[in-house]
């Protein structure tokens, strides 16, 4: 079995957003990155695939040079080979651009499964994963929580509003893209590390004429809904304060 | 004109259609409101929505339209939008339109704008408020690339008591055909992973714990807290898919839509995800080492300062004779 996992560099949670001069992106300079979290979890259900199926995992990214640290992370958690569509342009890509691009370097390789994971934390558009599919010519499902696979046929759990499921049945090739909490991750090991160093990453070409979508005009911190009430102090001030405020303003205790 | 794509299952409006609604008038600036209603069978939607101050409402009826699958909506979906040729397409910000918006978009090639919190102008030129940076940053978006453009509003973000009445709107039914054989997806029928043991919604406080509570072994800390205040013990998604609390205690999209007296969110930072389940509660209080943290911005009382030492200190203070 043949699959694809596609993953993308996100900055860090803990990252303080910084924006540059012209408000349309963030300041890349300041930005520390990680491998987006639902890919990740993406990323464990290929190698459980693996393991349980046979077959190989290729890691699929599109963005500029720094994406290698986490195509490398991939590599050191087992996937077998990467492909990397290389560009700068691609860090403050929309969903049309990045799923065109990847589907370009993606289609001679003829995977029977993708997965990636449902949205990203960067821009979270949710769509590059159903864009994909439709340029593979491939059927897809979204949001899933469990895979099954039996000869050549697919059933996959997919998730509802309010704590609802449901089976779906579809068949291979396809593409899923993966909710987080599938499964338990697992972290690289340093025979892992050793072993990614020597583990083929293909560059391929940001292909001519992928035309984005949407425009970012600007950026800002978000406006505050409610007026917050900031309460400051030592810990037993700040209890006092708050348990005060909550019995006699706001009648909530 | 705009089109609402309405979204219903078994003949039951999903509610959140209404706020796509509301969304399509204050974008509307002049332009005409259709509404489209599809399904296999809508039984009186489309009447109930006729009621809102728009041109039609469209009973688009296929079989293969029920059970629900991403290939027979996108398919269905693009017949009535293009030849229509409206300016916007809206639709509420639901599990199924992110599993079918995508596909639609990506067959007609045009954008889809998701998710969106706000609408700046009106007509063709708007353009649209979405979260990103799990809502660190709100971004002003314009579609590119010429109509339609598809836009998914956030639940709750537009209110469905806003939506302007105009009496009865026609309703006429319209052709959707649909290659059976080009549904790719077998859906087999919904259900719940196990009867919920406790129903957050009844609750009158809760005290929701988040990524910052670091491991499984602080739990006691916050049931401590929440016996201290009379509350129910919730969780963000994280803590759920960690085991650390059983996911039936799940506030979020994923989980439960709660709106106590009193919410409690301990280390929570507020991804969009979370705040759709809480945002309505009477009072709000955040507890986050991160003054930036989004959960800020729904929060009545705001603490900036460690947990780990805020919530003993308020426990201890409710335990004062």
């Amino acid at each position: 079995m043949k699959i694809a996992v596609c993953i993308k560099q996100v900055p860090t949670r803990e990252w303080q957003p910084r924006l540059n001069d012209q408000k349309t992106w963030v300041r890349e300079a300041d930005v520390s990155y990680e491998m987006n979290e639902p890919d990740a979890y993406a990323l464990e259900e290929s190698l459980r695939l693996r393991e349980k199926h046979g077959g190989e995992v290729v890691v699929c990214s599109a963005g500029p040079a720094r994406v290698q640290t986490v195509i490398r992370e991939a590599l050191a958690r087992g996937a077998d080979r990467a492909i990397h569509v290389e560009h700068d342009s691609l860090g403050a890509a929309d969903a049309f651009v990045i799923a065109d691009a990847l589907a370009v370097a993606m289609k001679d390789e003829q995977f029977d499964l993708v997965l990636t994971g449902l949205q990203s934390d960067d821009q979270g558009h949710g769509q590059t994963g159903v864009i994909l599919a439709e340029r593979l010519g491939i059927p897809s499902s979204t949001i899933i929580m469990e895979v099954q696979i039996e000869a050549s046929s697919l059933r996959v759990k997919r998730e509802l509003e309010g704590g609802w499921f449901q089976w779906i049945a579809m068949p291979l090739p396809a593409l899923l893209t993966i909710q987080s909490g599938i499964n338990q991750l697992r972290y690289a090991t340093l025979k892992g590390i050793m072993a990614a160093k020597k583990k083929e990453i293909r560059k391929a070409p940001l292909p001519d004429g992928v035309q984005s979508s949407q425009q970012i005009v600007s950026l800002a911190v978000p406006t505050r809904s409610k007026q917050t009430q900031m309460i400051g102090g030592t810990p037993a001030d700040v209890a006092r304060e708050l348990v005060k405020r909550l019995r006699e303003e706001a009648r909530a205790l | 004109m705009i089109l609402v794509i309405a979204e219903q299952r078994e003949g039951k409006l999903n509610r959140a259609t209404w706020e796509a609604i509301a969304a399509a008038q204050q974008l509307a600036g002049g332009m005409p409101i259709s509404v489209v209603v599809p399904g296999a069978s809508t039984g009186n939607i489309a009447q109930e929505l006729a009621s809102a101050s728009v041109a039609e409402v469209l009973i688009a009826e296929n079989a293969v339209l029920e059970p629900y699958t991403p290939d027979g909506y996108a398919a269905a979906c693009r017949t009535i939008i293009e030849p229509a040729n409206p300016t916007f397409v809206l639709f509420a910000h639901t599990y199924q339109t992110r599993d079918f918006a995508p596909l639609l978009a990506a067959r007609m090639r045009k954008p889809l704008i998701t998710d969106v919190t706000g609408i700046n102008g009106t007509g063709a030129d708007a353009t649209f408020t979405r979260p990103m940076f799990q809502g660190k940053l709100a971004a002003q978006v314009k579609p590119q690339g010429g109509p339609p453009a598809l836009v998914t509003v956030q639940i709750g973000a537009f209110r469905a008591d806003a939506v302007q009445k105009g009496g009865s709107a026609p309703t006429k039914k319209v052709d959707v055909q649909i290659d059976a054989a080009a549904i790719r997806q077998k859906p087999e029928a919904p259900f719940r992973e196990a009867k919920q043991a406790v129903d957050l919604g009844q609750a009158e406080r809760i005290v929701a714990v988040g990524r910052g509570i670091k491991s499984q072994e602080n739990i006691p800390l916050v049931e401590k807290l929440a016996k201290a205040m009379g509350a129910e013990v919730a969780a963000s998604r994280p803590i759920c898919d960690n085991g650390w609390l059983p996911m039936e205690r799940q506030i979020g999209s994923s989980g439960q839509t709660v709106a106590p007296k009193l919410y409690v969110a301990l280390g929570i930072s507020g991804a969009i995800q979370h705040l759709v389940g809480m945002k309505g509660s009477r009072t709000i209080v955040a507890i986050n080492k991160d003054a930036e943290a989004p959960i800020f911005e729904v929060a009545d009382y705001g603490i900036v300062g460690d947990l780990f030492e805020i919530a003993p200190a308020i426990i201890a203070e409710l335990e004062k004779p």
